[in-house]
């Protein structure tokens, strides 16, 4: 993990100072809400529908068991006592007081953790493949890169008011666990024809209200000019985004309106006068940073697939989540462990300060002390001894994080919706709820294999629909909540956005529709095809015919 | 409103000419970037300090030949939300090599004075009951940055390089 030395210490700790004097002039009435607001959203800090809602940055998805325990702390003591993990890495409290925050601001700065910049018009939190280090595809590790971006994003003097929001991802692999290709800049390592590893460079992704998979602008630069091109792509986007309509304002439009060759153009001519400047990254400073993501003491093992294979005979239940949940590790003898925050009935991506403290003392115990938070809204293990793992999963069975689901169709990904947030426009909680618990009450999950199915409560997209394999919309018909269902959308390395299957549907409609997408595909696929590769063969109108068809149970309602 | 010029409260001694408006004979002008256009050559004969205010939306490229010439420049910020600026501000520094006073002016908030110094600007229109304070609070923040720009200060990356020059000489 990146370790705070003391200029990183002195900055996040200046900045409570700023922020605290900030709330008191804004308590006193010195400062007006409309003053305030860009100062409190740069800080993470949101107004939601009943209590401010606070954003905490968990950069890149690496989490210590420390920060993880301060994090229980604020929950019990300054909240309802839980977190809600994030699409974006992030963790958010939802019952915030004003009044309280740079308390808690100081107590997050204590274990090196921030709120900075996870909200406002400026760079988001940067987000990473979460096998980061660990994956057995990867070319490099990319916290290196991320770390140095982190750092020069942050309180960035030209770009703290950009045009809109913008969020950059990396991954260090082919296969693509960040979705890079859905952000402003996605950043994909491969290797060059000579072999020597770089960056792809992918610019104007992004879902939202106009879904636009990147583009390319650079097939590979260097590592050591990231941070001076991303600068530059900054730069034209600070000068020529548009600005007069925030739902014109993030740079797909800019890419979009100039055409990727006259914005490739622009970068390139700026790119050209700054690449050599003091933005490359000095080689002590790599090491430094590169120091502080050195593999833990990992001991000479041997897999154990065997003894493996063997307990999952003896537990079939053991084998089903060792299938879906555990992942291939780089180093022998050893394993990654997905979490699943999916247990059926609960709300994807919520965890209790007592299950953190658990999950806490299982990683101290099981994974060198340090955890990730993921895309998908589950937590990780990246480092757990194959012969710990049938241990470990007796161990999670009970705290309910051991659901066999990961990258099933209970895995999904769920906004807050409008159960607590103040854009909503339906709530996506209890859809979640309802699909989760339908596949709990069936034999299908496993059966039906990879099916990502993920629910926005606005079309904002939080909930990453356009992509989910399954994707749902919940949109306001006069004043009633109907959901919008897309096929087709994917998040990896062959991202595709989601098909409109049709008009809306009530949410008890929900479950009933998937039931029959699911079962047209388990008709219909050939050999060991996905869900994905079915629908690319026989495209939507099977799926239509299914859920909107005559001989369906599935009511037309808008 | 008071206008703050390194670090001091200064009575501003320019005299703002809108477009259209009659060129006075006398005094320090500040005019708009189409004034600045189409009467160039006159202003340069004066004797007289001129500056030349810039829009958002106008690209400070148009002036970046001109900038020996000027004496300030001020850059407006029509909302604080506004960014544009201190892309421009950077620019007009570090590209064309604006070395005479670069102002802030418009919708300038005491929350962003630290932004608008770390990208070149060293005089600020600020409102406020006592804009000096504000301003001295304002600048005292931050101690430590990541970035390094125009202004010369050290990021946090040139200190620790300093810093473990320090520890191992060799």
């Amino acid at each position: 993990m990146y370790r705070y030395d003391e200029f990183d210490r002195t900055l996040v700790n200046e900045r409570v100072a700023q922020f605290r004097r900030q709330v008191e002039r804004r308590l006193a009435g010195k400062m007006t809400e409309d003053q305030f607001k860009p100062l409190r959203l740069m800080n993470g800090l949101y107004l939601q529908l009943h209590a401010y809602m606070l954003r905490i940055n968990v950069p890149y998805g690496c989490l210590s068991t420390r920060q993880l325990r301060r994090l229980a702390q604020i929950a019990r003591r300054y909240d309802k006592g839980f977190g809600h993990f994030t699409t974006r890495q992030n963790i958010q409290f939802n019952w915030i007081s004003l009044d309280e925050a740079p308390d808690i601001m100081a107590e997050l700065a204590e274990v090196e953790m921030n709120t900075m910049q996870s909200s406002g018009n400026c760079v988001r939190n940067i987000t990473a493949d979460h096998y980061a280090g660990r994956a057995q595809d990867e070319i490099e590790d990319p916290r290196v890169w991320c770390e140095l971006l982190r750092q020069h994003s942050l309180l960035h003097p030209e770009f703290s008011y950009l045009p809109r929001k913008f969020k950059l991802a990396l991954t260090g692999a082919p296969h693509d666990r960040a979705a890079v290709a859905v952000h402003d800049i996605g950043l994909r390592m491969h290797h060059d024809a000579q072999d020597r590893p770089g960056f792809e460079v992918i610019v104007g992704g992004g879902q939202g209200r106009t879904p636009v998979i990147g583009k390319t602008i650079r097939p590979w630069i260097e590592p050591q000019h990231v941070i001076s091109y991303v600068e530059a792509i900054l730069r034209i986007y600070n000068l020529y985004g548009r600005r007069d309509n925030i739902f014109k304002a993030r740079i797909k439009i800019l890419v979009n309106a100039l055409g990727i060759e006259r914005f490739t153009a622009l970068v390139e001519r700026e790119w050209e006068q700054i690449r050599d400047s003091g933005l490359q990254v000095s080689q002590a400073e790599r090491d430094r940073i590169g120091a502080c993501f050195a593999p833990p003491g990992y001991e000479t093992l041997d897999d154990c697939s065997e003894e493996l294979a063997a307990w999952s005979t003896v537990e079939p239940a053991f084998g089903t989540w060792m299938r879906s949940n555990v992942a291939a590790h780089k180093v022998p003898g050893y394993a990654i462990v997905n979490l699943s925050l999916k247990a059926p009935g609960r709300i994807p991506g919520d965890l209790s300060a007592d299950k953190m403290e658990w999950v806490a003392d299982l990683a101290d115990k099981f994974s060198f002390g340090e955890l990730r938070v993921n895309h998908r809204q589950n937590l990780t293990f990246v480092d757990v001894r194959q012969a710990d793992l049938h241990r470990l999963w007796k161990l999670l069975d009970p705290l309910e994080l051991a659901t066999p689901n990961i990258g099933l169709a209970s895995d999904i990904i769920a906004c807050p919706g409008l159960d607590y947030c103040a854009l909503a426009n339906a709530r996506s909680i209890p859809v979640a709820r309802d699909i989760g618990l339908h596949f709990a009450r069936s034999d299908k999950l496993q059966q039906v294999g990879n099916l990502t199915i993920n629910i926005s409560g606005c079309m904002n997209a939080c909930g990453h629909h356009h992509v989910g394999n399954i994707g749902i919309l919940g949109v306001d018909k006069r004043g009633r909540e109907f959901f919008q269902l897309t096929l087709g959308g994917s998040a990896d390395e062959h991202a595709a956005l989601g098909d409109r299957l049709g008009p809306g549907l009530a949410q008890a409609e929900v479950p009933g529709a998937i039931e029959h997408i699911v079962d047209t595909y388990l008709a219909t696929r050939q050999g060991d095809e996905t869900f994905l590769q079915t629908y690319r063969r026989i495209g939507i109108a099977p799926f239509r015919e299914a859920v909107y068809g005559q001989d369906n149970k599935t009511r037309r309602v808008a | 409103m008071a206008l703050i010029k390194n670090g001091r409260e200064t009575i501003d001694p320019f005299i703002r000419i809108r477009p259209g408006e009659p060129l006075p004979d006398d005094g320090a002008l500040l005019v708009p970037l189409c004034v600045w256009q189409n009467h160039w050559e006159r202003l340069v004969c004066r004797r007289t300090a001129i500056g030349v205010q810039l829009a958002s939306h106008e690209h400070p490229e148009i002036i970046g030949d001109d900038v020996d010439q000027l004496d300030l420049i001020a850059l407006e910020f029509p909302s604080f939300r506004d960014g544009r600026a201190y892309s421009h501000a950077r620019l007009i520094r570090e590209r064309y090599g604006f070395a005479g006073e670069l102002r802030a002016v418009g919708d300038v908030l005491v929350e962003q004075l630290h932004y608008m110094q770390r990208v070149g600007f060293d005089a600020f229109e600020i409102v406020g009951d006592d804009p000096l304070a504000d301003y001295e609070t304002a600048s005292q923040d931050f101690t430590v940055w990541y970035q390094a720009t125009g202004d010369g200060r050290h990021p946090a990356s040139a200190l620790r390089r300093a810093r473990s020059r320090l520890r191992d000489p060799s």
